[in-house]
């Protein structure tokens, strides 16, 4: 590998890691409030394994990701301000508020998305790579998914397609012990993820993902690899997500016990006592760092709050790349018909009547303080009709 | 002009285009060694090399997936799935990834893609090989839906869905590979949302979808010959964009319409046109709009049943008939 990264990359990485995690605190506490709507992923747990991938980076080199990438739009360098109004739902995100928390978008700092089907970006990550062998360019391609999209028939088309043409890919499951709620050894007949890709033609190599350094150290040398030999490698990291899959998450399928010895490990807190242990910062320099990731955050939260909603004229646009020679009915539901404007109270007081679909509300998460749990159940039981915890 | 079968229309648009634009590469299954399973990319490997006319393993949702990627970050792919049956595999990131990305992510990022794939009974390839299922595509927002019948719209509409910045399903018919006709030589542009008007007149209006515009052609000479009837035949050849005005234009001269499609009746082509015609033109129209349909089964092997069950001639010869009042009503769809 690379020589340890110097004192000022690994201080970067905490604020970042710092970064993430509080913004995503932040964005449950807005879920919570109602100013973010459907489903909201969080990856707080799961910073080391973001950060130091991502960090293992070229700028040139392409990111894609799952629902769960709040962490990875902030770590490629999307604002906190265009992360925080795309899931506000406003037209200063990042996907000028089409997308979502799960769908995520930053073209200029090459992050591919988030997408909201488990294992629907891996042949994408292919494409791009092939893209980038053909136009003869050495960029590669690091395409992250869950333990559980290990199973979807795409992780063995992919695989086997992208080590058959020789594409430069690196694979990376992160392993955060659960599909949705059904955990590892429940969902997978092979439980060492690193091994799943060999029958397919592409090795495999694990990593702490609760350890940056050594998960920027396992990735920089598989990237290395994948865009000198010009072959997809898989990446196992394993790490866990400390809050639940969503914020309707009750987390019947494990224990108290369980998650709190993984908090022990807690990335954050582990790095950050290392870079005090070896004196890259000091108490007082890691206090200033946390406050000032809460003021970007504080800032962003600001922002999207005073982004507008995109415009109901709005709502057509973008369907289609229309050039002026276009001729025909591109929509046969015109514009015009949307006129009768948004669903009054009534409306949508009825379509979330219970009964037909009339689960109660999921428990709160009991990481969320108990001011806010009275305020989540409202959200929730606004957010998520259906009673789903997608 | 130029004489050629459909399948050498197609490849004459591939071969073209590649030739015009490098970025052009074309994935598939048995596209290359093998030539194609219908042939249409027969001789492009020699050509071009492995590097732009690669064979894939059968893998379709993720040929498409792959398809995806590469539009979205420099290349002109064009997918050929070997049968449209074959496409539902694919769907997951036909609809959720090639129909949506451009809107998802906000108009950052455009997915340029052509997926090829032929359609259509009349092989005795029973319920998993023989459908009709344009609809199916017709229904997503995102999509460009083309349904080339003759070998000059062929290539004319292959050329111009290549050039598209938009994901486009470009859907071929089996029976037509070995159909000849005129071709325009070098650059040929059919431009989408432009229907085909392939007969004139002023009896009843007939559409008719991907093959059925060529059984409508038919039909429309026999009620001419035999009925004095003068149908006018309008092919839509592309069904997002739809040039609706053609259709209308046409009906509000006839005041009658019968559609004409392979596939199922629910949910349908025709289902969908006849609702926007009478929305827009109720005014116009002395007679309901018609539909003369495949029937509503899985396709049969056994050859009689298959027959019976996609339109022929002369269930639109009744159905037009019907639309004047000259025959009762009820006797269109095909089967029963």
């Amino acid at each position: 590998m690379d020589a340890l990264p110097d004192a000022d990359s690994r201080r970067e990485w905490l604020e970042t890691m710092t970064l993430i995690r509080r913004f995503e605190e932040r964005a449950g506490e807005m879920y919570a409030r109602a100013k973010i709507g459907g489903f909201l992923h969080l990856s707080i747990g799961e910073e080391a394994t973001i950060v130091g991938s991502a960090r293992a980076l070229r700028d040139s080199d392409y990111l894609i990701s799952t629902y769960r990438s709040h962490g990875h739009a902030l770590v490629r360098g999307t604002p906190p301000e265009q992360v925080m109004a795309e899931l506000f739902g406003r037209v200063d995100g990042c996907s000028h508020g089409r997308g979502g928390s799960m769908h995520m978008f930053d073209l200029e700092h090459r992050f591919m998305g988030g997408y909201g089907i488990v294992g629907g970006n891996l042949p994408i990550a292919a494409g791009i790579a092939l893209a980038s062998d053909m136009h003869g360019l050495d960029e590669v391609t690091l395409c992250t998914f869950g333990d559980g999209a290990s199973n979807q028939g795409t992780f063995g088309e992919t695989l086997n397609l992208a080590a058959l043409w020789r594409l430069p890919v690196l694979f990376m499951v992160t392993n955060n012990q659960f599909g949705m709620g059904t955990a590892l050894r429940r969902h997978s007949a092979v439980t060492d993820l690193q091994r799943k890709g060999e029958s397919l033609g592409v090795p495999g190599v694990r990593c702490d993902g609760m350890d940056v350094i050594e998960t920027y150290s396992v990735v920089s040398d598989a990237l290395a690899r994948v865009r000198e030999e010009r072959r997809p490698l898989l990446v196992e990291a394993v790490t866990y997500r400390f809050r639940g899959h969503s914020m309707a998450d009750p987390e019947q399928y494990r224990t108290r016990e369980e998650v709190e010895r993984w908090r022990e490990r807690d990335p954050l807190g582990v790095f950050a006592r290392q870079l005090i242990r070896e004196g890259v910062i000091d108490e007082q320099e890691h206090e200033r760092l946390d406050r000032d990731a809460l003021a970007r955050v504080d800032a962003a939260v600001e922002f999207a709050d005073a982004s507008p909603f995109p415009a109901p004229d709005s709502l057509y646009d973008d369907v289609y790349v229309l050039d002026d020679d276009a001729r025909g009915t591109y929509a046969s539901d015109p514009a015009e018909k949307r006129r009768g404007g948004p669903p009054t109270g009534e409306d949508v007081a009825a379509a979330a009547k219970p009964g037909s679909d009339g689960e109660a509300p999921p428990a709160a998460n009991d990481e969320i303080p108990q001011q806010l749990t009275d305020a989540l159940a409202a959200a929730e039981d606004g957010h998520e009709k259906a009673g789903s915890s997608f | 002009m130029a004489e050629l079968r459909y399948r050498e229309a197609l490849r004459d648009a591939l071969l073209q285009e590649m030739r015009r634009d490098e970025r052009v590469v074309l994935l598939g299954e048995d596209i290359g060694v093998f030539g194609g399973a219908f042939k249409v990319t027969e001789g492009l490997l020699e050509e071009f090399g492995e590097a732009r006319v690669r064979d894939t393993p059968i893998s379709e949702n993720t040929i498409v997936g792959v398809g995806v990627g590469a539009a979205m970050t420099g290349l002109r792919p064009v997918v050929e799935l070997m049968t449209i049956n074959f496409s539902l595999l694919a769907f997951d990131q036909i609809v959720n990834h090639a129909a949506h990305i451009h809107y998802m992510f906000g108009g950052q990022v455009n997915v340029p893609l052509v997926v090829r794939m032929p359609q259509g009974a009349g092989h005795q390839l029973g319920p998993t090989h023989s459908h009709c299922l344009e609809a199916l595509f017709l229904h997503v927002p995102g999509l460009l839906v083309a349904v080339p019948a003759t070998p000059a719209d062929a290539k004319g509409l292959l050329m111009s869905a290549i050039r598209d910045e938009n994901p486009v399903i470009f859907i071929e018919h089996e029976s037509l590979y070995g159909v000849r006709g005129e071709v325009p030589e070098g650059e040929h542009l059919v431009h989408f949302g432009r229907a085909r008007v392939a007969r004139a007149g002023e009896d009843v209006t007939i559409v008719g979808i991907s093959r059925m515009a060529l059984t409508a052609e038919r039909a429309a000479e026999t009620l001419a010959t035999e009925h004095g009837v003068q149908a006018e035949v309008i092919d839509p050849r592309t069904l997002r964009p739809l040039d609706l005005q053609t259709i209308l234009s046409s009906v509000a001269r006839t005041n009658r319409c019968v559609v004409v499609e392979e596939g199922w009746p629910h949910g349908g082509v025709g289902a969908n046109l006849a609702t926007l015609i009478t929305e827009q033109a109720f005014d116009d129209l002395d007679a309901p709009v018609i539909r003369v349909t495949g029937a509503d089964v899985p396709m049969p092997y056994s050859k009689p049943l298959e027959d019976i069950a996609y339109p022929h001639e002369g269930q639109v010869v009744a159905a037009a008939l019907s639309a004047l009042g000259a025959q009762p009503a009820g006797a269109a769809s095909g089967g029963r």
